[in-house]
């Protein structure tokens, strides 16, 4: 597939904003069961989630984009019963709505606004009960978005769960290191709670998407040009695929990049993802230096965005045992 | 399902529906072009036209393309003071200007030396008009495409079976079980062939091809049978030894309709010497084969008088008559020419194995003779008898330019034409078929000029500026026996030059030989790229001048209808209509559409009025030929004959009163007579009635056997098709031919070649086929060049003028050097690399592509897909010029010089048609430093004034394309 | 229910296009607006077209096969291109099995073209929306064209008729006798999209010879055999006998 730059900058950044507010919540739910000391600049909750927010927003933004017709996207919403697609129109604004709600109740430390507040005096916080909404619209956005892929059979570099791992580990991996970094500057005490958690998601993150560089070099494709056009020989070889200067089926499905740079793209991506924010974080928490996590967090989506460029060149359209000459 | 957009309904508009003739090519099928709100709304297959019965083809389905494209000339130009030819600086003026230019020119050159003015059109079908205009105005330098196109098919075949291929004939697949294509790749019957062909496969029929390429058609061949180049000749001569040898031939076809045992002088000493033995019955008319040869009776063991009553002859042998001449039936003299060409011998030169070669006369043979169809079909001949049934042979062939573009195409065809013949295969059911108006006398009446008597100013040419000779007394010589014409055609150089050599035009011209011209005229012909052979040099010629300073060529007039690279060396500009513009007949005096079954005919009607000032070129004519007062355009008074094109088309007669004129249907004042018959006013209406074609089908038993049908022949007569109804027997021995062998071994009292001719016509006017080596390969290092390279037409394509059509342009939008990937690597090309090709006359460097579907001694491309820069009004980085490339570069429109002579043209020595496809060439790879694009390259011509604007973007709605659609704009360029 | 498609015939298709521009020529006016055509007279021309003519080679010298092959959308009875569309733009119609892009719904989103495994939908890249062969539905039930001619503008087209069109549910149609008898088949079966659209291979018709075929008792050369004739001049018994 050829990357499209508007479907990387939505899905990472989305990503981002979901693992940030995922952080911030767990910030929050943590506290609130008394694991974390309560956040007493309460606004970093609230500022957190903004962030996440605006996010959220670059990626719905960059959405757009993608878009033949934005001044129809609204149409989109119609097809949930059975498009991932629409499924994602759908969860992404519920799920910004709820981050938007959840940040405005934390920023404004409305702790009192309870939904159920029991006899002993403890309350069901509804920032708390918001929160739990958002973070399973959250999951169900990671969902929604990996199964947009995964749901392809036929491409099958795509079409497996370790998609959908993959992209919810990687939006909460960036989201917490996000946080992190945040934290460093908002809320020092609680750095190092997001880097610990920031670096194992990342971990976790790292072993599947191996998992599923280790599976995809090992796919034996379906479709050949044998079944492509239903004839039988060992030697087929198109000459003309109808038309000289190419086509949307040149320009969406092939890259046009060499072996060698997808490779290369593999291991900038596995370096800046994984191994380097790691070291950013230990290093950034060791020193306390909130300039080498911002730069971790940088380096991490700068390694995403490689990673989304290299998800989509990796996947072989069978379409393309159509048009392999000009 | 909520539905927003309802696709069933149709936009809205006003829809008109006309009927019309397509040219996209010259097929000419029948369509229907819709129109919404006065743009044309799309154009399909008419299902009630003969030829197309309701298909269409790439080309057609993208005449809307061709209507709008931006590169269409829309007004006349005059060239700029003081810019160059080819620089294409033009300004616009007018009409009247523009005639009054051409009158006065051309007003001179009749009163002073008529063939200063030379007439040449191209890809056109309408000759007669042209044709009959030079004659009027009495210029023997007239030729239309036929010489660089297929004349050697023409030629090959109506000099020995009085008929021939593309509109003239064809192959009967309805009843065809096995069918032999060669060298074809599109033909000019293109849809008509598709149609049928599909019906043969599906029929179960076999078909073979023979061709050094597998694509389109040969694509669906159940055998492909590769050959090298320039070597069909030497096939055929095997298969026909073979068919001999097995007695696989049908004797009774052979004795009854051919000339196979007719007895043939064979004293060496005697000046008849290879002429037929004749009785002395008295000679028939001028142009017939007089029915006066001689048979050996099998049962007398005597000569007798060929088609004596009960008389069986032998047809092979030596006999010696009363007067002890030595004597053999031709078909003997066949026998001993194929002696040598046995499968073995054949199997070295073509590169087809000798099991192959065997086994397809095998093939051939036995499927014609143990798969025969009798139709009950009753019939009378020409003698007399009556006959209860058609008898057909199921093997048809169909050949092309594969055959005719090569300088021995003459003896491959004819070799062509008499297997057909042995396999008795000829005007017969699932064989070869003739159309009206063939077939013809062999060869046929028309005869060109005879000589410098025949040109006189103010007066029309005394003869056709194009015939047939049948002798050497019909050459077009002068008394030194030299050229008269100046393309050099039925010169002792290419006497059976029926066509004329169109190739050759430019650089005698240029180079005054035999004499300067004065203005040269060229129509629908890109004379500066894809129809000239070596295009480089030819474009220098055209701009090129005398120490005076005056350009060797002194005034070039073009016709065109869109901005082709010819345009830009024109002193002067014609901006033609389209095909949708204009009226045009498919006329029976030129090459009608007719089929098996009889004459067809058919017309243009404009669907939409003419574009800017776009004039027909039909009205061009009869509007210069009026202001001329060429007298079949002039009253006696004086005055203008004929108002306009359609005008002239109805009341136009051959002769005054002879009610023959263009047109065949609806004659006669109401319209109840065909093809003969006073002119009917109403005509044009009566067509556009009828689909615009006229179609006579024949009684069936006219349908079979013409050449000796006594039906078939009266009404032919009747209805002025022939003059005589007299039997066309199958020259198997072309005794026109030996009759130029024997002038110029001396043996004749008439005219003789000059002495530096002498031996080439002794060699190559053979009265029996023979192979030879192609000229051009006979003089180049074999060593050096060890490759042919030949191009194919693509389908969707018509030679250089589909590139300006947007839709189109994007199935070819660039072309590459096929190479088969052995030939490639071993020099060290690489598939999708840049490559050089080079001959001995020029190199070009293109794409490679590698391909397993072309025989490793050959190299292909696409034909005329790379263009100049800026021609056709593309951008000047536009691919067809940065990665596409013209093979002609290659090809030299002249041999080099040789023991036979200087400047003779690289051409075909009996019939002067261009060798294409003998130009041979070594590859290897452009070096990585050089330049990512073809070469050579050329000056980018600048938008015309009158053409329009190229848009980034179109998107074509019928209705509202050239008014308020976004993209409109039609503003012309350069004003 | 019915299920119209196109079943193509590669054993006589000769790759001449006309399908191709036949198509775009009539739906470049018709009723989903027209196809555009991008940098129509400079570099790199493209455009817009529902169907496209492509040729592959087949084994290697000489014994080459050359196939074209027309591709448009298939209408798969299971498509994959349908559900996965977020605005419903992309649908089946229930009575005729058409696979149709709603160009007004569309958001140009491609999310269908990725979701084909043929490469049949083509986004209009002026338009921004996605397009795709209609299979003519506009001139299917069209009453003001005749019966015969409410049929695909590219099976009309098509000078060889290897494009056969009908009902692929109906057992007795055309199209199905052909798939039946003439061995027609799918593309890439292997993912379960069902295509309506099917394709005949190439066959072939040989043509055994038989010894016996090459010697005859009709052969014509025996007739040629020319007797030699009895002297007339030598002695005989007439010269010395009498009776
Ligand atoms: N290398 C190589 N060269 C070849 C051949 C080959 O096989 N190989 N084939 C040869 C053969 S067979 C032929 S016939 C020639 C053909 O060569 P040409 O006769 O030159 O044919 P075209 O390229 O079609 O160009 C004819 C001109 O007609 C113009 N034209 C198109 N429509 C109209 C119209 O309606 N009116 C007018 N007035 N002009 C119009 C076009 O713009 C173009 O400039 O090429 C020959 N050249
Ligand atoms: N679409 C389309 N149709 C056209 C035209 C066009 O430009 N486009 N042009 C029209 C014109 S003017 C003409 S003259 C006709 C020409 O019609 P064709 O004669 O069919 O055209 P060519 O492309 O010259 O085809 C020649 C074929 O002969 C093969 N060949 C070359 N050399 C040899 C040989 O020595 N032996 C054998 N056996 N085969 C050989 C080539 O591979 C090629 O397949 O087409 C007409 N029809
Ligand atoms: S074959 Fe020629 S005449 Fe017939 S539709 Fe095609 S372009 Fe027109
Ligand atoms: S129109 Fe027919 S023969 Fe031509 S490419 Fe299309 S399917 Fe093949
Ligand atoms: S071919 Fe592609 S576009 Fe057509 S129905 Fe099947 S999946 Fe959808
Ligand atoms: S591009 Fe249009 S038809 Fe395709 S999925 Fe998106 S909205 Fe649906
Ligand atoms: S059915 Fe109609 S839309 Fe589809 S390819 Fe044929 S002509 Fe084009
Ligand atoms: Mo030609």
């Amino acid at each position: 597939m050829n990357p499209a730059f508007s479907v990387i900058f939505l899905t990472t950044l989305i990503g981002v904003g979901q693992g940030m507010f995922l952080a911030m919540y767990t910030g929050h739910a943590y506290s609130a069961l008394n694991i974390l000391p309560f956040e007493t600049s309460a606004s970093f909750y609230g500022v957190g989630s903004m962030i996440a927010l605006v996010f959220l927003v670059g990626g719905l933004i960059a959405s757009f984009f993608h878009l033949g017709r934005p001044e129809r996207a609204w149409r989109s919403a119609a097809r949930w019963r059975t498009s991932w697609l629409s499924r994602e129109v759908i969860v992404l604004p519920l799920f910004m709505g709820l981050v938007g709600i959840y940040a405005i109740l934390t920023y404004f430390s409305w702790w009192d606004l309870s939904v159920y507040q029991s006899a002993s005096g403890s309350n069901l916080q509804l920032s708390l009960v918001i929160g739990v909404m958002a973070t399973l619209a959250s999951f169900a956005l990671f969902i929604c978005t990996g199964m947009i892929y995964a749901c392809i059979k036929f491409l099958q570099e795509w079409a497996s769960p370790l998609t959908v791992i993959n992209y919810t580990l990687l939006g909460v991996a960036s989201g917490f290191v996000l946080a992190t970094t945040f934290s460093s500057y908002a809320a020092p005490e609680l750095t190092q709670f997001y880097a610990v958690w920031a670096a194992i998601i990342t971990f976790a993150a790292m072993l599947t998407r191996i998992a599923s560089l280790y599976r995809n070099a090992r796919i034996k494709f379906k479709s050949t040009i044998q079944t492509a056009i239903g004839i039988r020989h060992t030697k087929i070889k198109q000459k003309a695929m109808g038309f000289m200067a190419g086509s949307v089926n040149t320009r969406d499905f092939f890259h046009n990049q060499s072996q060698i740079f997808i490779k290369n793209m593999k291991w900038i991506f596995l370096t800046l993802v994984f191994p380097l924010p790691l070291i950013l974080l230990w290093v950034g928490v060791t020193y306390s230096s909130s300039g080498i996590l911002i730069f971790a967090f940088v380096v991490q989506y700068i390694g995403l965005i490689a990673e989304r460029w290299f998800f989509f060149a990796q996947a072989n359209h069978p379409q393309n045992l159509y048009y392999q000459t000009i | 399902m909520a539905v927003v957009h309802d696709p069933l309904k149709a936009p809205k508009g006003c829809i008109e529906v006309k009927n019309t003739t397509c040219y996209m090519c010259a097929c000419r099928c029948g369509i229907r072009v819709t129109l919404r709100d006065g743009e044309v709304r799309y154009i399909e297959g008419n299902p009630d036209h003969p030829l197309n019965n309701g298909v269409i083809c790439a080309k057609g389905a993208s005449g809307i393309m061709k209507q709008y494209s931006p590169a269409r000339l829309t007004k006349p130009l005059r060239r700029k003071e003081g810019a160059d030819r080819g620089d294409a600086e033009f300004e616009v003026i007018s009409w009247s200007e523009t005639f009054e230019i051409m009158e006065e020119r051309l007003k001179h050159i009749r009163a002073t030396d008529p063939k200063k003015f030379a007439l040449f059109t191209g890809r056109d079908q309408m000759q007669a008009l042209t044709g009959m205009f030079a004659k009027q105005f009495g210029t023997p330098n007239y030729a239309a495409h036929g010489g660089f196109c297929s004349v050697n098919m023409a030629a090959g075949m109506i000099y020995t079976i009085g008929g021939s291929f593309w509109e003239f004939g064809g192959p009967d697949l309805e009843r065809a079980k096995l069918f032999i294509m060669i060298g074809t790749a599109e033909d000019h019957h293109s849809n008509p062939l598709k149609i049928e062909l599909a019906k043969f496969k599906r029929q179960g029929g076999r078909f073979i091809t023979i061709n050094p390429i597998r694509t389109g058609y040969s694509a669906i061949a159940d055998e492909w049978v590769p050959i090298k180049p320039g070597t069909d000749g030497a096939l055929i001569l095997a298969l026909i030894h073979e068919l001999i040898k097995t007695g696989l031939y049908d004797r009774d076809f052979l004795v009854q309709y051919t000339n196979a045992a007719e007895l043939v002088s064979t004293d060496q000493a005697s000046d008849d010497e290879g002429l037929f033995v004749r009785t002395d019955i008295p000679r028939d008319p001028d142009c017939f084969d007089p029915q006066d040869k001689v048979w050996w009776d099998i049962k007398n063991d005597k000569a007798v008088a060929a088609r004596e009553e009960n008389a069986d002859p032998y047809l092979l042998g030596e006999f010696t008559m009363a007067d002890g001449r030595l004597v053999k039936p031709a078909f003997q003299l066949l026998k001993e020419r194929v002696e040598s060409y046995s499968p073995d011998w054949a199997a070295e030169v073509t590169g087809i194995s000798v099991e192959t070669i065997k086994r397809l006369a095998y093939e051939m043979g036995i499927t014609a003779r143990d798969e025969k169809i009798e139709l009950p079909i009753a019939w009378t001949d020409v003698w007399g008898k009556d006959h209860d049934t058609v008898t057909g042979n199921p093997v048809a062939f169909h050949a092309m330019r594969g055959l005719a573009a090569h300088s021995n195409g003459f003896h491959s065809i004819r070799a062509l034409s008499i297997l057909m013949t042995v396999l008795g295969t000829i005007d017969r059911p699932g064989g070869f078929r003739h159309k009206a108006p063939f077939p013809r006398p062999i060869p046929p009446c028309a005869k060109p000029p005879k000589s410098e008597d025949d040109v006189k100013v103010n007066t029309p040419l005394n003869g056709m500026p194009l015939g047939w000779p049948a002798s050497p007394e019909d050459l077009f010589v002068d008394d030194n026996g030299e050229p008269i014409r100046i393309d050099k055609a039925f010169s002792w150089e290419y006497p059976l030059a029926a066509h004329g050599l169109m190739h050759n035009v430019i650089t005698n011209a240029w180079r005054q030989d035999p004499y300067p011209i004065d203005t040269l005229l060229i129509f629908m012909a890109n004379m500066a790229w894809n129809s000239s052979m070596n295009t480089s040099e030819v474009r220098k010629m055209l701009n090129d001048k005398d120490e005076q300073g005056n350009y060797k060529i002194p005034f070039i007039i073009v016709c065109d209808a869109f901005q082709s690279e010819m345009v830009a060396y024109a002193d002067l500009v014609l901006p033609d209509t389209t095909y949708l513009e204009r009226h045009d007949v498919m006329s029976m005096l030129d090459r009608p559409i007719s089929e098996f079954e009889g004459p067809v005919d058919s017309v243009r009607i404009p669907v939409m009025p003419p574009k800017g000032e776009c004039k027909p070129f039909q009205e061009v004519l009869i509007e210069l030929a009026s202001r001329l007062k060429l007298p079949a355009f002039t009253n006696d008074d004086g005055s203008r004959k004929f108002n306009d094109y359609p005008d002239f088309i109805v009341n136009y007669e051959t002769e005054p009163g002879s009610g023959i004129g263009f047109l065949a249907g609806w004659r006669g004042a109401d319209g109840e007579e065909f093809m003969k018959g006073e002119p009917n006013p109403n005509q044009w209406e009566m067509y556009e009635k009828n689909n615009c074609v006229y179609q006579y089908e024949m009684p069936k038993s006219f349908q079979y056997m013409r050449n000796w049908n006594r039906g078939y022949l009266n009404w032919a007569q009747e209805h002025r098709l022939l003059r005589y109804a007299e039997p066309i027997n199958i020259h198997l021995y072309s005794e026109v031919l030996q009759k130029f062998k024997l002038a110029a071994q001396g043996k004749t009292e008439g005219r003789q070649p000059p002495e530096k001719l002498r031996k080439r016509i002794e060699q190559y006017f053979d009265p029996l086929p023979f192979y030879y080596e192609p000229l051009e390969t006979q003089l180049t290092d074999k060593q050096e060049f060890p490759l042919n390279a030949v191009t194919q037409r693509p389908m969707a394509m018509y030679h250089s003028w589909d590139s300006q059509n947007a839709w189109l342009r994007q199935i070819h939008t660039y072309n590459y050097l096929y190479v088969n990937p052995k030939t490639a690597q071993a020099k060290g090309v690489e598939d999708e690399g840049w490559m050089w090709v080079e001959s001995m006359h020029g190199k070009v460097r293109c794409l490679c592509r590698y391909s397993e579907a072309v025989e490793p001694g050959t190299v292909w491309t696409w034909n005329a897909i790379g263009k100049s820069k800026g021609a056709w009004r593309l951008s000047g980085d536009a691919n067809e010029s940065e990665k596409g490339f013209l093979l002609n570069h290659l090809i030299a429109e002249q041999l080099p010089n040789h023991e036979l002579g200087e400047n003779i043209s690289n051409s075909d020595p009996v019939t002067g048609q261009a060798g294409w496809y003998d130009v041979r060439v070594k590859i290897y790879p452009a070096d990585p430093e050089e330049e990512k694009s073809s070469w050579p390259q050329f000056k980018p011509m600048p938008a015309l004034p009158g053409t329009g604007n190229i848009k980034k973007c179109i998107g074509y709605f019928a209705g509202l394309f050239t008014k308020d659609s976004p993209e409109k704009s039609d503003k012309g360029a350069g004003e | 229910m019915t299920q119209l498609a196109l079943v193509i015939d590669l054993n006589v298709c000769v790759g001449c296009h006309a399908c191709v521009t036949s198509c775009k020529e009539w739906n470049t006016s018709g009723s989903a607006g027209y196809l555009t055509d991008e940098n129509p007279y400079e570099k790199d021309p493209t455009g817009t077209f529902f169907n496209r003519v492509q040729s592959f080679e087949i084994g290697e010298y000489p014994k080459t096969e050359t196939v074209h092959f027309p591709k448009s959308c298939l209408h798969c009875e299971d498509p994959p291109c349908v559900p996965v569309c977020p605005t419903g733009a992309s649908y089946k119609r229930l009575e005729d099995g058409i696979v149709l892009v709603d160009f007004d719904k569309c958001i140009g989103c491609r999310y269908c073209s990725w979701a084909c495994p043929y490469g049949a939908r083509e986004i209009d890249e002026q338009q921004k929306v996605m397009k795709k062969c209609t299979l003519c539905v506009d001139r299917l039930y069209d009453e003001s064209l005749p019966e015969s001619e409410r049929k695909p503008a590219c099976v009309l087209a098509c000078p060889t008729s290897a494009r056969l069109f009908g009902d692929v549910h109906d057992p007795e149609s055309v199209v199905s006798v052909a798939i039946r008898e003439e061995g027609g088949y799918a593309l890439m079966p292997e993912w379960g999209t069902k295509p309506a659209n099917h394709y005949l291979p190439r066959r072939k018709i040989r043509k055994p010879i038989h010894e016996d075929e090459l010697q005859r008792a009709d052969n014509p050369l025996n007739k040629e055999q020319r007797k030699p004739r009895a002297p007339v001049d030598e002695p005989t018994l007439d010269d010395s006998t009498s009776w």
